[in-house]
């Protein structure tokens, strides 16, 4: 059976190259960065090999800004509460988009809970929010606007060159969540105008367990983590020096590599698409089309008439990885944030599912996949009472209204008592 | 690197990727469809019932994994159950013959039970002759 991984989204395989730039720093170079013997000293230089690497692929300006986390996650945690906290006498007001990734969402709840505040700009229908509502937004107390790059689930690029503008502007610090475009879409600090930018090198092919937070000098950022004075105090913790340099390595090829890979990925997302809705009727890609808003990876799509998680599991059956945003397959039952800030159907979150590519895929993976969906499609159609009810006329299409029977949800509701939100 | 991993046991996954039991029924005695508000799942079971006795069920829906397999195995249960027995089932029974189920995933077998007492009750509704009896033996039961 074929193998196709089409979920680079949550991560990458590491490149040879970059495994073998970290093996040495197990076995051979163990120092700790922080030790000032020869085995330190050692382990300290390549740590500022992988902070240039690391600020070459954002354009930034020297090592100095590069600070490593432990992920994505600790990351955006070290950005809005960092930044929060060292402003706390200046104000307590943050500005935020509506479909920022969990990290940030609950990292600006737990401060809310601490009595900050916190404006939530809504996005449209495509996911892009306009710069202005978020100038709209910001007060004298605004300590930090932070709005993603490109959308960790529907691919949306945002306007952030215009949202740091008007941050400038304002004198407020941007952070830019740069977690699912680095590596594949150039990222510029400069340009952006951003205070802070985040991203991860195992989703461009480095490895999990290192992080890292750009930080301009100008923008006054505290420890979240105490201990040591690594990190130049604002991340206490013995570096994961393996992993550092391998993501510097993978930084450096990313940067390299750019260009050829966004271009693949590019012409694979258009054979995708195009192949999926000449397959598979009632299917909405969610998100703008692919083109200049729409990061090269990313396919996230609603199959009508039936649940992700039943397709995910398929498709894994069919040795096809693919995430979704379905509550089914949320731990927490809840579909995602980001579909329900587009205002997507329940009926069609439910249908969710998300297909990012990586430059190791090929245009026979995306044939297969387009086959191999269209079948399992068919499939659980046959098993869905909706399908059924829909052909009946019960129920109407979100995607093509025909004008015949109620919709999913006021029918979901009276089945279930309930509304389904 | 050879194994396979799955979310689900063997059962659970059997019976997603062959569910017992599939369709609609024709002229069916008694038709139950109910929501989940939780995750929005929506599942229907149709019964035929002949002299008490459940003789055939089938299931639709729309779900995840677990919930098409918990609809696929509570008619597999009942079939051949009389109305009165069938009025006593619990999901527990679907849990159980499924070899267990992701805590997570538990509310899938509730509304298998709760699809399949819909339909029972729109049987009695068409039978109230019967709802008596069958409500009496279930209070003797309780």
């Amino acid at each position: 059976m074929r193998s196709v991984y089409f979920d680079h989204q949550s991560s990458t395989p590491v490149l040879p190259e970059v495994f073998e730039a970290m093996k040495p720093y197990f076995t051979e170079a163990y120092g700790n960065p922080s030790s000032l013997h020869q085995h330190g000293l050692r382990v300290r230089e390549a740590l500022k090999r992988a902070r240039q690497q690391m600020a070459a692929l954002i354009n930034g300006d020297s090592e100095e800004e590069i600070f490593f986390t432990s992920d994505g996650t600790e990351s955006a945690n070290l950005a809005i509460k960092g930044v929060a906290y060292a402003n706390e006498r200046k104000g307590k007001h943050l500005v935020i988009s509506a479909t920022e990734h969990p990290s940030v969402m609950n990292s600006v709840e737990f401060l809310e809970k601490q009595g900050w505040t916190c404006t939530r700009i809504p996005v449209n229908a495509e996911g892009i929010l306009q710069p202005e509502e978020v100038q709209k937004a910001m007060t004298p107390q605004t300590v930090l606007v932070a709005v993603h790059h490109v959308n960790h689930d529907i691919g949306a690029i945002q306007p952030v060159k215009e949202i740091g503008r008007l941050c400038g502007e304002a004198g407020v610090p941007f952070y830019v969540d740069c977690e699912s475009s680095a590596g594949w879409l150039p990222v510029d600090v400069k340009q952006f105008g951003a205070a802070l930018v985040s991203f991860s090198p195992h989703r461009f092919y480095g490895p999990k367990g290192v992080g890292v937070l750009y930080r301009n000098k100008r923008a006054r950022l505290v420890s979240i983590i105490h201990g040591g004075v690594q990190e130049g105090g604002r991340r206490a913790g013995t570096e994961n020096v393996p992993g550092i340099v391998g993501g510097g390595v993978a930084a450096e090829i990313a940067l390299r590599e750019m260009a050829s890979r966004s271009e693949h990925v590019t012409r694979l997302q258009k054979r995708l698409w195009s192949g999926l809705k000449s397959k598979i009727t009632f299917l909405k890609l969610n998100g703008p089309e692919p083109g200049p808003y729409r990061a090269p990876q990313n396919i996230n799509i609603s199959t009508e008439f039936i649940e992700g998680e039943g397709q995910l599991l398929s498709l894994d059956l069919s040795g096809i990885a693919v995430a979704s945003g379905s509550s089914c397959v949320s731990k927490s039952l809840k579909i995602s944030h980001v579909l329900a800030a587009i205002g997507l159907d329940h009926a069609l979150a439910q249908g969710n599912i998300i297909m990012t590519l990586g430059k190791d895929n090929t245009e026979e993976d995306v044939d297969y996949v387009v086959e191999e969906f269209a079948r399992i499609v068919a499939r659980l159609r046959a098993m869905s009472p909706m399908w059924d009810e829909f052909e009946r006329g019960v129920i109407d299409s979100v995607i093509a209204p025909t004008g015949r029977g109620t919709s999913f949800s006021e029918h979901a509701a009276k089945v279930s008592g309930k509304p389904a939100h | 690197m050879s194994d396979t991993y799955t979310l689900y046991n063997n059962t659970v996954m059997d019976h997603f990727m062959n569910p017992r039991n599939m369709g609609d029924i024709k002229d069916a005695d008694g038709i139950g469809e109910v929501g989940a508000a939780a995750c929005g799942d929506i599942m229907k079971i149709s019964l035929k019932i002949r002299d008490g006795k459940i003789e055939d069920a089938r299931f639709k829906t729309f779900g995840c994994g677990s919930a098409i397999a918990s609809s696929s195995m509570a008619t597999e249960l009942i079939k051949g159950r009389t109305v009165d027995e069938a009025l006593s089932f619990s999901n527990q029974e679907v849990v159980d013959a499924l070899g267990g189920l992701p805590p997570v995933k538990i509310h899938c077998s509730v509304l298998a039970e709760e699809a399949l007492k819909a339909a029972l009750e729109d049987y009695l509704k068409k039978h109230p002759e019967l709802a008596t009896q069958a409500c009496k033996s279930e209070v003797v039961a309780a």
